[in-house]
């Protein structure tokens, strides 16, 4: 450094605590290592390490006479998981609920945003707001037993597909779980696409307007292109949380999906390595998953 | 007992030296430590209580009722987690090496995996408690907690798996498995629920066994892998006529209460709470085919750090009045043949479903035990062991 530090030149400082930061501004590596330090820290050995681990376990394999862990790398669990048809059913299901749970909450989503965004007064939008995310102060095992009750056989739900004349009692089944997951993520679909929309420039729509597009023209060529990048990010929610997630399956469901065959592998076969193999499953999806949505500039509109 | 008073002191300092102090269990340690027979390894004597017991056990097991007492008279504060389900025990007893808890009320397909793996320690039970004498006959060495002689603790409460039904949608009373397994024409199709678990694929077996003899079912628990794909494709046929599987016994009473289920197995707690609840009628039959069972053991970790308060716990728990308590409360069955009177007295009619002292009923319930490759017969170790049967139910339970 040919600069003269800043510290160096005005008298010391009092205090230990002014010498301490003075020195600090002299050396910046250690202020930045300081800083950034204790974050990476946590990054690389919490989050990469475990993930590093589980990728490692799942080269490994289980004796099956001992049920210990053999450290020999291996490609057995994934040859295990193509080879048996129910883990495919499994990832499908799995995927089809959570590509039917995503569609629910952007249809879903986006007349709720575009309300608050565009059409709501100023001062409403906050209370709106505070609305959508209201959900989100109770428990997430509170709201999920709530729909446990819902769409139980003598829930509400029942009744009143009861007055409607169906009496057919969706409790334990595929739809209570994809409507628990829909209920579950609305908000984190709606948000993205809130902010979205409020940074459509209102100038577009006037110049638009002015050229002579109606409201449905401008609504297809204008606002939904500049509002395609914050839908996707919702997607990403609500795809990724439901791939996820285990807990509502168990209880408001019947059949497996990916986190509960992993749970089942993990804490009843205790076949950690085969448990790890197919944890990378969802994993894999959620990358090209990624990939694609960063393509569609997803990542600029979180 | 200066020597225990300086483990407990290091205690509050250091876990690690408390647990180097607590292993003196197997070591046919000095002091006050329980302490070893000489020849076999197990377990022979009490020495003087740690002041804390940290337990395993089913929900309803350790009510304040009876623990509360135990507490008073032993000095040994007692903690108890839940298990819900055999396999969550068996991983909760490997926590922390084996010194998470003390102890573990193991019904028998927990048992001998535990045994197995060395994670329970051998117990003098002969010696260390007179009240084993009075332990039923068919409880006395069975085959889920004594292995070539060995004993690895003592029998809690047993029961059968019942089938359980809604007397007002299910009619007539069912007698026969046949009512939640055969799907041709099955009224109940869509009401009836099962064990989420592997062990359930033995109440697959044991209705084998009795409707196609040409099988060759010897023991639900013995299955060849030809037997075992027989057993897992009557359960796959099974899952489309189940409404939901219950894992935790209050699923089970959620369900029956909504209406959801009207049918299947059930363990006599289920149907005692169901009653009591009043909400729905039910009733449950032990069905022609026989039914599967479980017996208890509380277990001792062999790397208890408090083994002295366990040893006084299991010698607690096989005391007659205790035992009665927990059977009227649990709807479960003592094992000590001298709780019975008591409960006879207290039951009434009911007495008769709890089939006390009873060791030709309990000779025909196939009690749960872990399913291992040595069929444990002339046919040697051609059978399909737990992690088989792990992979065949989740096929089973994956597929819808």
């Amino acid at each position: 450094m040919t600069n003269v530090p800043a510290a160096r030149a005005t008298p010391p400082p009092e205090g230990s605590g002014r010498r301490a930061s003075a020195w600090l501004h002299g050396h910046r590596r250690v202020k930045l290592g300081l800083t950034l330090g204790p974050t990476l820290t946590w990054m690389i050995v919490v989050y990469l390490a475990s993930l590093v681990l589980l990728l490692i376990t799942s080269f490994w394999s289980l004796n099956e006479l001992t049920s210990q862990i053999e450290r020999i790398w291996t490609l057995k669990n994934f040859q295990t998981l193509w080879s048996t048809p129910v883990y495919r059913t499994i990832t499908i299901r799995s995927v089809g609920m959570a590509a039917a749970v995503t569609l629910t909450d952007l249809v879903l989503a986006f007349p709720i945003a575009y309300l608050i965004a565009r059409m709501a007064r100023p001062r409403m939008r906050p209370l709106l707001l505070l609305a959508v995310v209201m959900p989100l102060w109770s428990n997430y095992l509170v709201r999920v037993f709530a729909w446990k009750i819902i769409t139980s056989g003598n829930g509400p739900l029942h009744s009143l597909l009861g007055l409607v004349g169906i009496d057919h009692s969706i409790s334990a089944s595929n739809i209570a779980v994809w409507l628990t997951f829909s209920y579950l993520w609305l908000p984190f679909a709606i948000l993205p696409i809130f902010g979205a929309l409020e940074r459509v420039p209102d100038s577009l729509l006037e110049a638009s307007s002015d050229l002579g597009a109606r409201g449905g023209l401008t609504f297809r060529r204008v606002i939904v292109p500049l509002v395609f990048p914050g839908m996707v990010a919702a997607t990403i929610f609500t795809f990724s949380l439901t791939l996820g997630d285990y807990i509502a399956p168990i209880l408001v469901g019947k059949a497996f999906f990916i986190g509960n065959a992993i749970y089942n592998l993990a804490g009843v076969a205790q076949n950690l390595p085969l448990a790890a193999a197919f944890a990378i499953v969802p994993i894999v999806i959620m990358g090209a998953y990624l990939v694609v949505a960063r393509k569609l500039g997803a990542f600029e509109a979180i | 007992m200066k020597h225990v008073g300086r483990c407990m002191a290091l205690f509050g300092v250091l876990a690690i030296a408390a647990a180097a102090c607590g292993s003196n269990d197997n070591g046919g340690g000095g002091g006050g430590a329980a302490s070893s027979a000489s020849g076999g390894g197990a377990v022979s004597s009490i020495g003087p209580t740690e002041g804390q017991l940290n337990l395993i056990a089913w929900p309803g097991y350790t009510q304040k009722s009876w623990v509360k007492p135990f507490e008073d008279q032993s000095g040994c504060k007692v903690t108890v987690k839940y298990g819900n389900t055999s396999d969550e025990m068996v991983q909760l007893m490997r926590q922390s090496g084996g010194t998470a808890y003390d102890g573990v009320s193991a019904s028998g397909d927990a048992t001998n995996r535990l045994i197995a793996a060395g994670d329970v320690a051998a117990v003098d039970v002969n010696t260390l408690f007179p009240e084993y004498a009075d332990v039923m006959q068919s409880l006395q060495e069975p085959a889920h907690n004594t292995v070539d002689g060995v004993h690895y603790g003592v029998p809690y409460m047993w029961g059968p798996n019942i089938l359980m039904f809604n007397t007002d949608m299910v009619k007539p009373a069912p007698t026969s498995w046949s009512s939640v397994f055969e799907t041709s024409a099955n009224p109940y199709a869509g009401k009836v629920t099962a064990y989420e678990s592997p062990i359930y694929i033995a109440d697959a077996a044991l209705y084998l066994k009795a409707t196609q003899p040409d099988l060759g079912i010897t023991d639900p628990y013995e299955l060849t892998q030809d037997q075992l794909t027989a057993a897992t494709d009557l359960l796959k046929q099974q899952a489309g006529m189940i409404k939901k599987y219950w894992s935790v016994y209050t699923d089970e009473i959620d369900g029956f209460e909504a209406g959801d289920m009207v049918i299947g197995t059930a363990w006599p707690v289920n149907q005692s709470i169901l009653v009591s609840d009043g909400k729905v009628p039910v009733s449950s039959v032990i069905p022609k085919e026989g039914v599967t069972g479980w017996a208890d053991t509380w277990m001792m970790s062999s790397h208890a750090m408090h083994p002295n308060c366990m040893l006084k716990w299991m010698e607690y728990t096989l005391q007659p009045d205790v035992q009665t308590q927990v059977a009227e409360y649990y709807g479960a069955t003592p094992s000590n043949t001298k709780s019975c009177a008591q409960l006879n007295k207290d039951l009434g009619a009911d007495a008769k479903n709890y089939h006390c002292g009873d060791d030709a009923f309990l000779s025909q319930v196939a009690l749960w035990k872990t399913p291992l490759s040595e069929c444990g017969d002339d046919r040697g170790a051609t059978c399909t062991d737990y992690s088989t049967w792990t992979n065949a139910w989740t096929e089973v339970r994956g597929q819808g």
